[in-house]
């Protein structure tokens, strides 16, 4: 990019970092790392050597020559195993070094997976708290976050992870999933702070999970299976692909409207904008003009959200408020990617009673999923293989034109009449 | 493993309850939020319908931390936010206070201790990614590595907001692709079939299982020098490396043939467009350590050519929809070719059913 080569080679000088400054004693050489200390975005390659220098923790060391190693040899060394806490049969992450008599200190790497509050909120009590606990115990090297939504902490030995645990469950803090059960959830800001959020995800995500606790501590199922919780359509938490269960906020009366702010927009933008950045990019052509007021029909309105962001102060949702559940996202492997579709168009979700409900639902599916799946089969893929209609079917689901974008295009089903 | 010396008894707690980790001015205002402003790159403003006002500085993080770093933050949560910080689904620290006059000796805060202060708005994101050498256990790549490489030469774009929309990047160590779907991606390729460890297969993993990962049913029960072990049709294997999942005998990584590709368009917002997901536009480049210069630069390439193309709003999906692939490829300079081409399930729904032809 412009400009990128100049900052790349650009020195920067932190205070705080380690770097390389010739007295180091601890630490052994590391020259393909250090070249990660270059540039001007934060190095965690600078992060671990200032750890290392200071608490002098040899697994540390042992980590960083194992990883220089690979950088040598484009090869990785961990292999699983199974380390775990009383009573739970997941959250840690085994890791051994498959190459131990090398480095000898890298022996075991393991990795608590610990569940963040919804929406990664945090005061710096309770940071601080779990990052002197984990000093105490473990490397001190932290992953903010791992992709299913945990704190990682990474890097404690097999016999001092019960200590470990236990000293957190007293802070409030719990392990988070592995394996073939409920995972980790994520949730984005939600009404934290967002004037789009459709619904309180915070809370349904706590309360959801504490539900499913059982099943992610204890995994027996054919796959995992993951919550995501994103507020509103934007689903700034990528819900409809990575997770199994997408809980999407939406609405379904009329967008607000506040006229004069609509006005403020224009008089600011242009009423060239208006038109070429949020008529015409309306996907169903919702909006119009009428004697220069903006005009849209609900009926034709998808709830995409572009209109929302392109004019935050003029525009808002409908009052009447709830979720959307679309089920299957899910990566690669193997049958290719997909992404989630719709199974619930809309289902309120204010009270516990309607945070109940969705509860039960989400009990008829998985029992359907346990019943019906083939090992190692996301749900998503199981839906594909066995059919949406025999879901449907299966849960007891009302069928629903916007489950498709259109009926079937051939005539090969076997009819009921 | 339980120690005796403790008598605490497991609270099953789920995640941590979030209350206590609001602001009072979010806890107050919580849900009631009216509408938010951008003021510069960086920074954010929310109006509530109280007509309170919080703001919220967003800086770059390493995402692979430590326990110094971790407390560096929460003393500038404590000296600006009244002790209160979050963190955005892609590892940018959050820093929200309802006092402006706090912003600018935030950012520069933020800037002396080597976090850049952006994020926000049409700028290119940080990265979402994976663990690679450090942690994974079935990585053909570094990821942490990749990603500081990435970042560095986005750095400008990431501090500004000068991209038709944002752009979000991900990187992933194998095909598994936990980085997930983003406008830009960079994903490990095998290019061979796995290498079988007949030696020790038989020890380590469950035979059936293993037959059973497979995708193309490639994987079949033998028999060498009187073990039990599984062979590989090498015409029929995709090279997905999902065997090497169930079992580690399976050698699917080669640090020549697990090599690097690049893919666009991915996008999961419902915006505009439904979701999407991505196209690969470059592959075969080299797993290159420490700083992945080929994969750096197909990088640059397809944001220059966003950047200068791309029309307000578009996301980088989006925008070859308008223009065309034939256009998207002369424009970055990339080739097309036929491994491009899909080969997979639902190939023929990427087939040009039409007579729309570019020229």
């Amino acid at each position: 990019m412009e400009g990128a080569q100049k900052a790349a080679s650009d020195e920067v000088v932190r205070e705080n970092n380690g770097g390389s400054n010739g007295d180091e004693k601890f630490l052994h050489p590391t020259p393909m790392l250090d070249e990660l200390e270059k540039g001007p975005w934060p190095s965690f390659i600078s992060g671990f050597k200032e750890l290392a220098e200071r608490t002098e923790n040899p697994m540390l060391r042992g980590v960083m020559d194992q990883l220089e190693y690979s950088y040598n040899t484009k090869m990785g060394y961990w292999k699983g195993g199974l380390v775990t806490v009383d009573g739970y049969g997941a959250g840690v992450i085994t890791r051994y070094s498959m190459i131990k008599d090398k480095f000898p200190e890298a022996t075991e790497f393991h990795t608590m997976r610990i569940q963040p509050a919804p929406g990664l909120h945090y005061n710096t009590e309770m940071l601080r708290g779990l990052c002197d606990t984990w000093e105490k115990y473990g490397s001190g090297i932290i992953t903010l976050h791992g992709q299913t939504g945990d704190i990682m902490l990474q890097g404690i030995v097999q016999d001092k992870v019960q200590a470990c645990f236990d000293e957190l469950n007293k802070d409030g803090w719990d392990l988070g999933g592995a394996g073939a059960g409920v995972r980790t959830a994520v949730s984005c800001i939600g009404p934290g702070r967002c004037e789009n959020a459709c619904y309180d995800n915070l809370e349904a995500h706590l309360q959801i999970i504490k539900h499913f606790i059982g099943p992610l501590h204890r995994p027996e199922w054919n796959y995992k299976i993951k919550f995501k919780f994103s507020a509103c359509p934007n689903d700034c938490t990528n819900a409809i692909m990575r997770s199994d269960l997408a809980v999407i906020g939406t609405w379904k009366d009329s967008i607000q409207i506040e006229p004069e702010e609509v006005k403020a927009w224009i008089a600011e933008k242009g009423m060239d904008a208006l038109v070429n950045q949020v008529l015409n990019l309306c996907p169903t052509h919702a909006i119009s003009l009428k004697d220069g007021e903006m005009v849209i029909d609900s009926q034709d309105c998808v709830r995409c959200m572009h209109c929302l962001n392109a004019m935050p102060k003029a525009l808002s949702p409908g009052k009447e408020r709830g979720i959307s559940l679309l089920m299957g996202g899910k990566n690669t492997l193997k049958v290719g990617v997909n992404m989630g579709s719709l199974i619930i168009p809309f289902m309120k979700m204010e009270t516990d009673e309607d945070r109940e409900e969705f509860i039960e639902l989400v009990e008829e599916i998985i029992d359907w999923w346990d019943d019906n799946g083939l090992d190692h089969e996301r749900i998503g893929e199981t839906i594909e293989r066995v059919g949406l209609k025999q879901f449907i079917e299966g849960v007891g689901l009302d069928v629903d034109i916007n489950m498709v974008t259109r009926p079937r295009d051939n005539p090969y089903f076997k009819a009921k009449y | 493993m339980s120690s005796p010396e403790t008598k605490w008894k497991t609270i099953e707690s789920g995640p941590h309850s979030y209350e206590e980790a609001l602001h009072p001015v979010v806890r107050k205002n919580y849900g009631k939020w009216k509408y938010h402003e951008i003021p510069k790159p960086g920074v954010l403003k929310h109006v509530a319908l109280s007509g309170d006002a919080i703001y919220t500085v967003r800086a770059g993080t390493p995402r692979q931390d430590t326990v110094d770093m971790v407390r560096r933050l929460c003393d500038i949560a404590d000296k600006y936010c009244d002790g209160y910080l979050r963190f955005t689904v892609r590892n940018n620290v959050e820093f929200l206070t309802p006092n402006e006059a706090h912003i600018e000796p935030m950012i520069a805060e933020l800037e002396a201790m080597g976090f850049p202060v952006g994020g926000t708005g049409s700028c290119v994101s940080a990265v979402s990614h994976t663990q690679g050498w450090l942690h994974c256990d079935i990585p053909a790549t570094d990821a942490s590595g990749v990603v500081k490489s990435m970042m560095d030469t986005v750095y400008n774009e990431f501090k500004d907001m000068k991209m038709p929309n944002k752009v979000r990047l991900s990187t992933s160590c194998c095909s598994i692709n936990c980085g997930g779907q983003a406008d830009i991606a960079v994903v490990v390729k095998h290019t061979r079939p796995p290498r079988i460890n007949h030696e020790n297969l038989s020890t380590i993993c469950e035979l059936p299982k293993a037959v059973a990962r497979c995708p193309v049913a490639a994987i079949r029960p033998t028999v060498i020098n009187g073990k039990k072990t599984l062979m590989v049709d090498e015409e029929k294997c995709i090279c997905c490396g999902a065997c090497f999942g169930a079992c580690p005998a399976m050698e699917i990584n080669h640090p020549e043939h697990s090599k690097f590709a690049v893919w666009v368009g991915g996008k999961n917002s419902n915006a505009r467009t439904k979701p999407s997901t991505m196209s690969i536009v470059a592959h075969n480049l080299p797993n290159n350590p420490p700083r992945w210069p080929e994969v750096t630069d197909v990088l640059g390439r397809i944001l220059t050519a966003y950047k200068a193309g791309g029309r307000p709003w578009e996301r980088v999906g989006e925008w070859i929809n308008r223009i065309g692939w034939k256009r998207f490829f002369e424009e970055t300079g990339l080739k097309f070719d036929d491994d491009m081409i899909d080969s997979y399930r639902h190939a023929r729904t990427t087939f040009n059913q039409s007579a729309h032809v570019r020229f």
